[in-house]
C-alpha cells in the first residue's frame, strides 16, 4: 500500500490556517513524537487523507473534501506549533 | 485562476505546461500547486504539481509525467492547450523548499518526475549566482525519459544518471535499479555535511532514505517529498 | 462560481443501469487504505461479537467449519469506483448471528489495525451481509482485508472493512473511523449517501 507525506496538506490545510501547515510542528497524542507535518505519513487512496505518525502509526488527523466542504479532525494532535 | 500560455513536450510521456497568472506572488524553488479540474458534471479531481520555475515571474510553469492510470495527468499532458483556463491554489509548501541563502552543499536525488522541484533548485541556485555546491543524482527509466537534460548539462551542477530499463550508447553499466553502493559513491560524503532534497515515488524515496541514514547522514539532514506511483 | 474545464471529463460516466448515480465503472480492483496492511496470521486470528451481556469469538479453524457461501455481487466504493459482478466466498452474518442474544440494534465492526465502521444491525442480516475470506477463488490478499473482511455490499465499501476482527453491539448508532469526520451515518450508494 502507497502512502504519500505532509507536503501534499499544503493546500488544503491552507483553506484552514493561514501559515503554512507542513513545517508546523505537531504532537502525536499517542506516542509523543515532535515533527514537523510534512514528515507525516499520508494515506490518499482512502475516501479521505489520513495523516498518521511517521514514528508510531497512530492516526494524527483526517480529512475529508465533502463537495466544496473540507472537514479537518485534529484527534491524534495534542499540540500544533507555527513559526 | 491562470491561463496557458504555452507547452512544450519534454519526454514521451512528460509535458511542460507554462501557465499564466496575474497577480501570482512567485515562489520558493520546491514549492507546488493544487491543480483543480472540473468536468461538465460537476466531477472535481485536484493533483499537486511541483513548479520548475522559480521567482517573481508571473509565468508559471509545470513538468508533468503522464500516469497511466492517472485521471488528471492525462488531461494535462494529452489534452490541454494555450488558452485554456487552469484553477491552480499556490505557492503551496514551505518545507521541501531551498532558498539561496542557505550556502551549504546541496544533494539533490531525484526519481523519475520528482526531478521537477528539484530542477527549480538548480535554476534557483543559476539565477542567484549562489556559490553553495550542488550536486544531484537522477535515475530514469531510459534515456528518452530524461526531464530537461540539456538545460541540466549546462547548468555547472554535476548530474549522475541511474538507468533502470534501458542505458544510452556506450554506457559502462546496463539498466538496474539505484542501490546503496551506487549511491553511496554518487553523492557528497558524510563530511561535508551535505542538506539532502529526495523527490519521486514513494518506494524510491524511502529506499533512498534509508540508505542515507545507514551510511551515516543525519536524519534530519535528509528532507523527502513523495507523489506515489 | 465553478469553472468548467474544457476538454476534462473526469473518468467516463456511462448510463449503465447498475452503476448508482456519480459511479463510474472499473475492471481491476483498486486498494485503498487509511494505513499500513496488518499481517494477520490465521492461527492468530479471531473474531468475536459483543453484546451488552457477552462474548462470542471463533477462532480461524472454527469459523472455517461453518456453512460457507458463494457471494456474486457488486461492489460501489465512495471514491466513485463501482465493480460489478464480483465473486466472493464467507461466511453469512446470518449463522454468526444464529445464537447471539441481543437487543441492541446497531454494530460497530472494528478492524486489525484500529478501523472502525457502524452498520445498523438489520443490514447485516437476512443475507445481505458476510465474512468473506475469498475473492474470485483466492484467498483474501492482505491488501483487500485478508485473511478476511466484512462484506456488506448494498452499502458503500468503506462499510465492508478490510481486517475485521469483531462486531459490537451499541445501543444507539455511534460514528466510526470515515463517520467520525464527514462520510454517511449510513451509506446507500443508490441514494448516494455519501457525506453528512
Amino acid at each position: 500500500m502507497t502512502h504519500l507525506d505532509g507536503n501534499v496538506l499544503a493546500g488544503p490545510l491552507s483553506e484552514l490556517f493561514r501559515a503554512d501547515m507542513t513545517t508546523a510542528t505537531g504532537r502525536c497524542a499517542h506516542c509523543g513524537d515532535v515533527s514537523v507535518l510534512a514528515e507525516a505519513v499520508v494515506y490518499d487512496a482512502a475516501p479521505g487523507w489520513c495523516v498518521r505518525c511517521h514514528v508510531c502509526d497512530d492516526v494524527l488527523m483526517t480529512l475529508v473534501q465533502a463537495g466544496e466542504r473540507l472537514r479537518v479532525d485534529l484527534r491524534g494532535v495534542t499540540a500544533l506549533e507555527v513559526g | 485562476m491562470g491561463t496557458v500560455e504555452s507547452t512544450s513536450t519534454l519526454t514521451p510521456s512528460g509535458r511542460s505546461i507554462t501557465v499564466s497568472l496575474p497577480g501570482w506572488p512567485g515562489n520558493i524553488a520546491g514549492q507546488h500547486v493544487d491543480v483543480r479540474l472540473t468536468a461538465p458534471d460537476g466531477y472535481q479531481a485536484v493533483r499537486s504539481y511541483s513548479i520548475a520555475s522559480v521567482g517573481p515571474a508571473e509565468l508559471v510553469e509545470l513538468a508533468v509525467d503522464k500516469l497511466p492510470t492517472g485521471e488528471v495527468s492525462p488531461y494535462l499532458v494529452d489534452d490541454v492547450q494555450p488558452g485554456d483556463m487552469l484553477e491552480l491554489r499556490g505557492p503551496l509548501g514551505g518545507w521541501f523548499v531551498w532558498k539561496p541563502e542557505q550556502t551549504g552543499p546541496v544533494q539533490l536525488i531525484a526519481g523519475g518526475s520528482g526531478v521537477v522541484p528539484l530542477v527549480s533548485m538548480v535554476r534557483s541556485h543559476t539565477a542567484s549566482g549562489s556559490d553553495a555546491p550542488f550536486r544531484m543524482l537522477y535515475s530514469v527509466r531510459t534515456p528518452d525519459d530524461v526531464f530537461y537534460r540539456e538545460e541540466l548539462a549546462g547548468s555547472g551542477v554535476q548530474v549522475d544518471y541511474v538507468y533502470t530499463r534501458a542505458v544510452p550508447a556506450g554506457w559502462p553499466t546496463g539498466p538496474g535499479r539505484l542501490t546503496k553502493d551506487r549511491l553511496a559513491a554518487s553523492v557528497f560524503p558524510v563530511s561535508e555535511t551535505p542538506a539532502f532534497f529526495v523527490c519521486g515515488p514513494t518506494a524510491f524515496v524511502e529506499a533512498v532514505a534509508t540508505w542515507l541514514v545507514e551510511l551515516g547522514y543525519p536524519a534530519e539532514t535528509i528532507k523527502t517529498e513523495r507523489f506515489g506511483g | 462560481m465553478t469553472i468548467f474545464t474544457r476538454g476534462f471529463s473526469g473518468r467516463g460516466r456511462d448510463n449503465n443501469p447498475d452503476l448508482p448515480p456519480g459511479q463510474y465503472l472499473t475492471e481491476d480492483f483498486p486498494v485503498l487504505s487509511a494505513g499500513p496492511t496488518p499481517e494477520i496470521a490465521t492461527e492468530d486470528w479471531q473474531f468475536t461479537i459483543s453484546t451488552e451481556t457477552k462474548r462470542y469469538s471463533w477462532t480461524w479453524e472454527q469459523f472455517m467449519a461453518l456453512p460457507i457461501e458463494e457471494v456474486g455481487t457488486d461492489i460501489h466504493c465512495v471514491t466513485r469506483w463501482s465493480k460489478l459482478g464480483t465473486s466472493w466466498r464467507g461466511v453469512s452474518l446470518d449463522t454468526l448471528f444464529a445464537d447471539v442474544d441481543t437487543s441492541y440494534e446497531f454494530t460497530m465492526a472494528h478492524s486489525y489495525g484500529g478501523y472502525t465502521t457502524n452498520v445498523p444491525l438489520e443490514d447485516l442480516l437476512d443475507g445481505k451481509a458476510w465474512i468473506a475470506f475469498e475473492f474470485d477463488g483466492e484467498p483474501l490478499h492482505p491488501e483487500h482485508g485478508g485473511p478476511a473482511r466484512l462484506l456488506v455490499p448494498h452499502l458503500y465499501f468503506w462499510k465492508s472493512a478490510k481486517w475485521v476482527r469483531g462486531l459490537e453491539m451499541l445501543p444507539q448508532d455511534e460514528p466510526g473511523f470515515w463517520e467520525q469526520n464527514g462520510y454517511h451515518m449510513y451509506g446507500d450508494p443508490w441514494q448516494e449517501e455519501r457525506y453528512w
